[in-house]
């Protein structure tokens, strides 16, 4: 079984509408299971619309509560608190990291931690085959962890139904979700665009796969809007021993599928489908290579 | 910042809490800054007149819609009207300066405080491991074990170590930049390579800001933790998407973080010529107000793409983001803010300004 997983860095790239795409060219010849991990903004289900299996709850995040019937005003839970989350002898639960000091050090037992939901997760079926997903409550920290179990869900899920592949969607950035995302893969796509912000970004993302020792190729999306852009970004993939796998044209219709709801390779046999398939192609070559040659058997 | 929180005397446990107690956190990573708590984010509905500056920042919930072409070309926009500071808090992907190309004038590094053991004193009892609710530190019969990555520095091991046995000392976890650019006072925040955890370097970065003029925030994507800790206590939310179902799921999120906050939020849609027209009646429905629509055009993608700022490229640009300054302060210091569109529930305020 390999696992990838789709990341850019740099958001609005293009990783959804590719994982999409992968996922739909995938499942024809393999057995597959998908896993959403942008718990921040998930979108993949707007296109793959799944029908919910299975719902969680995801309790992790733990908050301090003060009872004010027990509490004595001494102040030492807001003196010792490092994430100034007691004010006025008031719990912001936003800035509260659930560390406990508080709970530890009132004399008067007054402040307890509580777990609360931080989010959901679900386990669904696409056409493509199931898929896991969750959804952060607004505002709420510890993604990189709900982001760890949907892919323990999607692992154990692959073995279940002897699953060849996981396509991964990923967080943009470079931060705890990414790492959650990213690490113990087979190997991380990165999809980038032409802009100094999208060289920049995948510079930073390259850094942390090779950190967590995880293969990365790269493939540039709307490559035309600017091509020395593009260039340029190949040369440094070049300078890293990153392989490149494809440049994939500027399309409105890549849109116009969004709208739709649909991966762009299921709805368009315009000039990005055929850009998708051959970087899908050579993904799967590097996927592949000495192992589980029957992952390659109808594109290869 | 400081060198001399990581030789600070261990924290000892206070009986009373003397107004002079420095912590390890309030000298390293703590976040006394002008912007004060989201509580008090409030403050404008009663005290507009006193204040000095207002804070907007930029977010979006996805990436990729125009956070920083917004908020960089807003910043450029005012800069000769008002002093005008930019602050890009996306410390993961920080790509503001790559438009406003900043001298930089100072670095700082961002620690956070990791425990130390002193072996001499460590009995292994344990319970600096049970006290961790990050499970940054393990015990074993004659060893303890620090996993200094998973640590968020709140300092529990130190203060209730029966020994005293451990110190905190400070772990890099990334940096702030700060210099000028032309007229623009900068700063931004740039996460190791590796690391996990963002707050702290958000926290660093908004520290450098000023407590008069106008500051502008870049906020990260996503909905999570690093996301609310550049929202804070800002007076102004200007929400970028554009209008695909991708852009309005996320935008929706996005809503939810700031009515949870109580930042009063408006919008600007990109590539408002594309997609379908989902944003506008979520907006309608809503009464978020939209201050500003950006086309989709080749021209743009492509100085966007050379790092050229929009306003840089034709007067008619800096007008239109010099107008979209001028509704954002309408919003935030007009007769509306008061029951304007602060607090949960754009859709209830709005309701009263009719």
């Amino acid at each position: 079984m390999k696992e990838v997983v789709v990341i850019s860095g740099k958001g609005g790239t293009g990783k959804t509408s590719l994982a999409a795409s992968f996922a739909s060219l995938a499942c024809a010849s393999a057995g597959l299971v998908l896993a959403d991990c942008d718990v921040d903004a998930p979108d993949l289900h707007l296109l793959l619309h799944p029908e919910v299996r299975e719902t969680q709850e995801f309790r992790a995040s733990r908050k301090a509560s003060i009872d004010a019937a027990a509490c004595t005003g001494c102040g030492l839970c807001q003196a010792h608190c490092r994430f100034d989350a007691i004010r006025e002898l008031q719990v912001d639960p936003l800035s509260c990291e659930g560390c406990g000091v508080c709970e530890r050090i009132c004399p008067a037992g007054a402040v307890t931690v509580k777990e609360e939901l931080l989010g959901r997760w679900y386990v669904s079926d696409t056409r493509c085959g199931p898929m896991v997903h969750a959804c952060m409550e607004p505002g709420e920290e510890n993604s990189g962890r709900l982001v760890s179990v949907v892919r323990r869900r999607a692992r154990e899920l692959a073995q279940e139904r002897r699953a060849d592949l996981i396509i991964t969607d990923g967080p943009p950035g470079i931060g705890c979700p990414v790492i959650s995302a990213l690490s113990g893969a087979d190997l991380a796509v990165v999809v980038t665009e032409p802009s100094l912000s999208g060289a920049h970004d995948l510079a930073r993302v390259l850094d942390v796969s090779r950190h967590f020792g995880v293969p990365a190729v790269a493939c540039t999306n709307r490559y035309d809007l600017h091509p020395e852009g593009a260039e340029a970004i190949e040369a440094e993939c070049g300078a890293r021993g990153v392989p490149v796998v494809g440049r994939i044209p500027y399309d409105p219709v890549m849109t116009e599928a969004i709208v739709r709801g649909k991966p762009v390779v299921e709805f368009t046999d315009a000039e990005v489908t055929g850009a998708i398939r051959k970087v899908w192609e050579r993904i799967l070559v590097y996927l592949c290579s000495g192992a589980e040659p029957s992952l390659l058997k109808r594109d290869g | 910042m400081g060198a001399g929180g990581i030789s600070g005397p261990r924290i000892s446990v206070p009986r009373t809490p003397g107004p002079g107690l420095r912590t390890w956190a309030h000298a390293t990573f703590g976040y006394r800054s002008s912007l004060g708590s989201p509580w008090q984010a409030g403050r404008s509905y009663g005290v507009v007149a006193l204040r000095k500056g207002m804070t907007i920042a930029v977010a979006s919930g996805k990436g990729g819609t125009g956070k920083t072409t917004v908020a960089t070309n807003l910043a450029l926009a005012i800069a000769a009207q008002h002093p005008v500071q930019f602050l890009d808090c996306d410390v993961e992907e920080p790509n503001a300066h790559l438009f406003l190309k900043p001298r930089i004038e100072r670095t700082l590094a961002v620690e956070i405080p990791v425990p130390s053991v002193d072996r001499e004193r460590c009995t292994y009892c344990g319970t600096c491991a049970d006290v961790c609710a990050q499970h940054a530190v393990g015990v074993f019969p004659g060893q303890v074990l620090i996993f200094a990555e998973l640590c968020h520095g709140c300092g529990a091991c130190a203060l209730f170590c029966p020994e005293g046995a451990i110190t905190e000392v400070g772990r890099p976890v990334g940096v702030v930049e700060a210099g000028r650019a032309d007229q623009l006072a900068f700063a931004h925040g740039r996460l190791n390579v590796g690391e996990a955890f963002a707050p702290p370097v958000v926290r660093a970065v908004k520290k450098e800001a000023r407590d008069h003029g106008i500051v502008i925030i870049d906020v990260a994507p996503g909905t999570s933790c690093p996301v609310v800790e550049a929202l804070k206590g800002v007076d102004f939310c200007l929400l970028v998407t554009e209008p695909t179902p991708f852009g309005l799921h996320d935008l929706k999120l996005m809503v939810g973080v700031v009515e949870k906050l109580g930042i009063p939020a408006a919008l600007v849609i990109n590539r408002a010529d594309m997609g379908d027209a989902g944003v506008w009646t979520f907006c309608r429905q809503k009464r978020i107000p939209v201050l500003m629509e950006i086309p989709q055009n080749r021209r743009i993608a492509e100085s966007y793409a050379r790092g050229i700022p929009l306003v840089r490229t034709d007067g008619e640009w800096a007008g239109r983001f010099a107008v979209l300054f001028r509704r954002i302060r309408a919003l935030v210091e007009g007769p509306g803010s008061r029951n304007g569109l602060r607090g949960s529930g754009c859709e209830r305020s709005s309701g009263d300004q009719r």
